[in-house]
């Protein structure tokens, strides 16, 4: 089993040690590691599920606009970074499983190592402010 | 294969009484199999080795794990540089911040030393590797960058039969602990796994190196820790701290050894060890 290259590594090591919740997907958007405060979101721990298919971790929370309305995937921050390997950020809402919803902002990059190579891809999940 | 190790002192080079017997050479060691022959970082031990006059070695590669100077010190005073029939190979990191030939120009020019690459007189060729596999002579070799400040990487060398792999300057345990033992998420297991000999950086005891995590370095504890993961048969600790003596060096060890009981084979590394690989 190959290892992660260290710029996905590294990127875990700080979603480890941050307050908001951290995603972190390969280049085709399977999870490969999310972080505490990232578990509350999915109600599901990193330990007892490991890394998840993109089809799985997909559906486990929708994306809706202000006004309810489901959100297309393609206009997701990550999903808009997985295609385009480039920084985006969005606010929305989102319902979970049990019905919660919460309104976020995502922010998403792509990790590109030193070798111009796309390795994966991070978003980042703030709680959403009206500044 | 034959390993024979010329540098094992990490930072700057030391000398003296005190260091005889670890030596105080920085890192430098030479792989050779079947009449081929790699370098391996040009730190002050390289200083030891040079070509005789009329050799019929044609051809000397270097790999360099990275542009700090302690592995690349000795590089201005190796002869085959000014050598018109010999061909030098050097293979480095790839940087997004200049070739490889323009930042070892930093070290190859004044002020910092009077000769210019220009000034060398042996056919020069440069290699900026990554995550790489490459063949050198009988030599597959595989590099991958490793956590270490800088553009840096560490090198798989396959020979006809066994595998040594050189990660002298590495910190695979920054940061958090809980799934660094998971081998997917460790930097430099896939060139270390199942190596029949490992030369790591082993620069500071598990005290030190609390005081400095993120310099880029491992203790002698995550050393071992390292190999025993990777599944290593011999490891080397090298890197050694240039504050440390002989016989403090010895005292470590000592103590290292009473605290674990590793199922493979490990010790000091000293220039001048000759290791020979099946």
């Amino acid at each position: 089993m190959p290892s992660y290259g260290i710029e996905i590594i590294l990127n875990r090591q700080l979603a480890d040690c941050l307050s908001v919740p951290v995603f972190i997907t390969d280049t085709v958007g399977n999870l490969i590691f999310y972080n505490g405060p990232a578990e509350n979101i999915l109600g599901t721990r990193y330990e007892e599920t490991g890394e998840m298919k993109v089809e799985t971790w997909g559906t486990i929370f929708k994306q809706k606009d202000d006004d309810g309305n489901l959100l297309p995937p393609e206009s997701l921050p990550l999903v808009r970074t997985l295609r385009d390997k480039y920084p985006y950020h969005k606010t929305f809402w989102i319902e979970s499983m049990n019905g919660k919803s919460e309104r976020i902002s995502v922010t998403s990059y792509p990790i590109i190592g030193r070798s111009g190579d796309f390795v994966g891809a991070v978003a980042i999940f703030w709680e959403a402010r009206d500044l | 294969m034959k390993i024979s190790i010329r540098g094992v002192r990490g930072s700057i080079p030391v000398s003296g009484s005190d260091y005889e017997q670890h030596g105080g050479n920085t890192t430098c060691v030479v792989v050779t199999e079947s009449d081929w022959m790699l370098i391996l970082d040009g730190g002050s031990g390289l200083q030891q080795f040079n070509l005789l006059e009329n050799t019929p070695i044609k051809r000397v590669d270097i790999l360099l794990t990275h542009l700090h100077l302690d592995h690349i010190q000795g590089l201005g005073f190796f002869n085959p540089f000014f050598d018109t029939d010999i061909e030098v190979h050097i293979w480095g990191p790839k940087s997004n911040t200049g070739t490889l030939q323009s930042r070892l120009s930093r070290y190859f020019s004044p002020p910092l030393f009077p000769v210019s690459f220009r000034d060398l007189q042996c056919k020069l060729i440069m290699h900026e590797v990554e995550n790489s596999g490459f063949e050198i002579g009988p030599f597959k070799i595989d590099s991958r960058y490793v956590i270490h400040p800088g553009p840096t990487v560490g090198y798989r060398v396959s020979g006809k039969n066994s595998v040594f792999t050189f990660i002298p300057d590495h910190e695979p345990f920054l940061g958090s602990l809980e799934f660094q033992t998971d081998k997917k998420w460790l930097s430099g297991y896939d060139l270390a796994f199942n190596s029949d000999l490992l030369l790591h950086d082993a620069q500071y005891t598990a005290t030190d190196y609390i005081k400095k995590p993120g310099w880029g370095h491992s203790s002698m504890d995550d050393a071992t820790r390292f190999a025993e993961i990777a599944g290593v048969k011999h490891l080397l600790l090298a890197h050694h701290d240039p504050k440390h003596t002989d016989n403090k060096l010895n005292e470590l060890f000592t103590e290292l050894e009473s605290r674990f009981n590793y199922s493979f084979k490990y010790e000091l590394a000293a220039e001048g060890m000759n290791i020979e690989l099946p």
